[in-house]
């Protein structure tokens, strides 16, 4: 672990985190000893082969599954009127019955937040993703990008101390996602929320974060973390560089021996 | 005919023609050959002599008097049976106490044809007006508890997280997630209830009415009035494409954010 040149206060810590996952085919191992601290407005990318327990971890700091051993701790004492954190989904998991306006109304709506001043911060968030024109729309008439900037929207309305995105661009084609990294940056550089953000992406995790976690395959725990200091803002072009290539590659060999292990238990 | 289909035959606008001429050419077949004495008139009246027979029922006020107490008939057991069923089909897709208890249930008495259930019925509330209600009352139930409990079922998961993770829990997530997510399959649950009760209360009015449209077509046929019976048939056939129609209209007026597949066949 590289150390970093300062270290801010600890928004999450996760002690020992683990699960086990009772099916009818016997138990399953999805995450083995997780300890891992998320710092106050980092952006911090988990990476790791697919059923390594990624989503599982996330879904047990968004309190929707429990874990079954392990301290999970937030520190909200400066923000505790807050909600503590809102997810963005891979899938497009807006509602298909609410309009761009009331998808992002949400949160806010469950939180008892009067109609016009929801409305207002749910216009001014539908602005900054670039959908005004879509407002009165419902999702079923919107491409997957635009769906997936209403997930985007709609959780930074929330406000929430800490933003959770399950490889949110996941299911987007390649340009469409280039195209909403680079929005992501911009949004996310304005007030630099502390995000959770998990990929399978290398090349996401090197362009958005400020560290990248890489987990083991299943069960999946932390091997190796790496330490991404690219000035900020940040631009596209960073991928142009000598640094980002060499970088890529270490985090490659790591992965790869993950990637290879979990084909095997895959296999067996 | 399939969606696909359909829409092939509208861009090719010769067919266009085809699709109105069809009917009326078999009408007019069916007419000449009546006439010419070909068919026999009497198992087959031509098409002018029904809709003569209809139109002479419809001025003498019989037709009304039948059309209306089969649909009072039918709007009150579809009414209750269908609230019933949509009820428990949502309490039954978000509690699963609740699906443990009624699925075996249902899923028991569903395959019985409603229509073999009405000696049971008969048997318990008579062959008066009540009979009628519940067995169109129990036909529309079982469409819609099946179809709203599968509505609730289908909802994605991952919505559902959405929803928790944005503070809907409970009744909350009852509110704003089950009920409208369920809407189209209530809809469904509804059209399929309908088309139900109709098939129910003309076999009940078949076997124990003095009046109704099922008994109309029924004594028509007993006393070989075929042309009167023909036009019984007409009626329901109106009946039901009103009906769907109107529940259709219903549909994407209240649910203008969900596509319905069926629509389009």
């Amino acid at each position: 672990m590289t150390a970093s040149k300062y270290l801010p206060p600890a928004k999450i810590e996760l002690q020992g985190v683990s699960k086990i996952y009772e099916t009818a085919q016997g138990t399953i191992e999805a995450l083995a000893g997780i300890d891992l601290t998320v710092y106050e407005r980092e952006f911090l990318c988990i990476i790791g082969p697919s059923g390594c327990g990624k989503s599982t971890l996330l879904r047990i700091v968004a309190d929707l599954c429990p874990r079954t051993s392990g301290e999970l701790i937030f520190n909200s004492s400066a923000q505790q009127t807050k909600p503590l954190t809102a997810m963005v989904f891979q899938e497009y998991a807006i509602f298909p019955w609410r309009t761009v306006l009331d998808n992002v109304c949400f949160g806010l709506e469950m939180r008892g937040v009067p109609k016009k001043e929801r409305h207002e911060i749910a216009e001014h968030y539908i602005r900054k993703v670039g959908l005004t024109k879509f407002t009165r729309r419902f999702p079923h008439e919107l491409s997957g990008g635009m769906k997936q900037r209403v997930a985007l929207a709609r959780a930074l309305a929330n406000d929430p101390q800490i933003l959770l995105m399950d490889e949110p661009f996941g299911a987007l084609d390649a340009q469409t996602r280039t195209l909403l990294q680079q929005e992501l940056l911009r949004i996310w550089e304005e007030d630099r929320k502390t995000i959770l953000y998990v990929t399978h992406s290398i090349d996401e995790a090197l362009l958005l974060g400020d560290r990248i976690v890489l987990m083991t395959a299943r069960p999946g725990t932390v091997k190796t973390e790496y330490q991404v200091d690219f000035p900020r803002p940040r631009e596209i072009k960073i991928k142009a560089t000598e640094k980002f290539g060499v970088l890529y590659y270490e985090i490659w060999q790591a992965l790869k021996e993950e990637v290879q292990r979990s084909m095997v238990e895959e296999v067996l | 005919m399939t969606a696909k289909g359909l829409e092939w035959v509208k861009r090719n606008a010769k067919y266009d023609v085809l699709l109105v001429l069809s009917p009326i050419m078999s009408l007019i077949l069916w007419e000449i050959l009546v006439r010419v004495g070909l068919m026999d008139h009497r198992f087959f009246p031509a098409p002018t002599t029904v809709i003569g027979t209809l139109f002479r029922i419809i001025v003498n006020g019989q037709l009304l008097d039948h059309v209306s107490i089969s649909l009072y008939r039918m709007a009150i057991g579809f009414l209750l049976g269908s609230f019933v069923g949509i009820v428990l089909g949502l309490l039954m897709g978000w509690l699963k106490i609740f699906y443990a208890i009624f699925d075996p249930l249902i899923s028991a008495v569903y395959p019985i044809p409603k229509t073999a259930l009405l000696p049971v019925i008969f048997l318990i509330f008579g062959i008066g007006e009540l009979s009628k209600i519940v067995i169109v009352a129990i036909a529309a139930f079982f469409m819609a508890v099946i179809n709203t409990t599968a509505g609730v079922l289908s909802i994605d998961p991952v919505i559902i997280d959405a929803a928790r993770n944005f503070g809907a829990r409970r009744g909350k997530l009852f509110r704003y997630v089950f009920m409208p997510g369920a809407l189209p399959s209530i809809f469904t649950a509804l059209r399929l209830a309908l088309g139900a009760s109709l098939l129910v209360i003309v076999a009940a009015e078949f076997v124990a009415s003095n009046e109704g449209i099922g008994y109309l077509i029924w004594i028509s046929w007993q006393t070989l009035a075929t042309e009167r019976m023909y036009a019984g048939l007409i009626v329901i056939a109106i009946l039901g494409i009103l009906s769907s129609y109107g529940l259709k209209k219903l549909r994407n007026y209240l649910i203008p954010w969900s596509v319905d597949v069926r629509e389009r066949m």
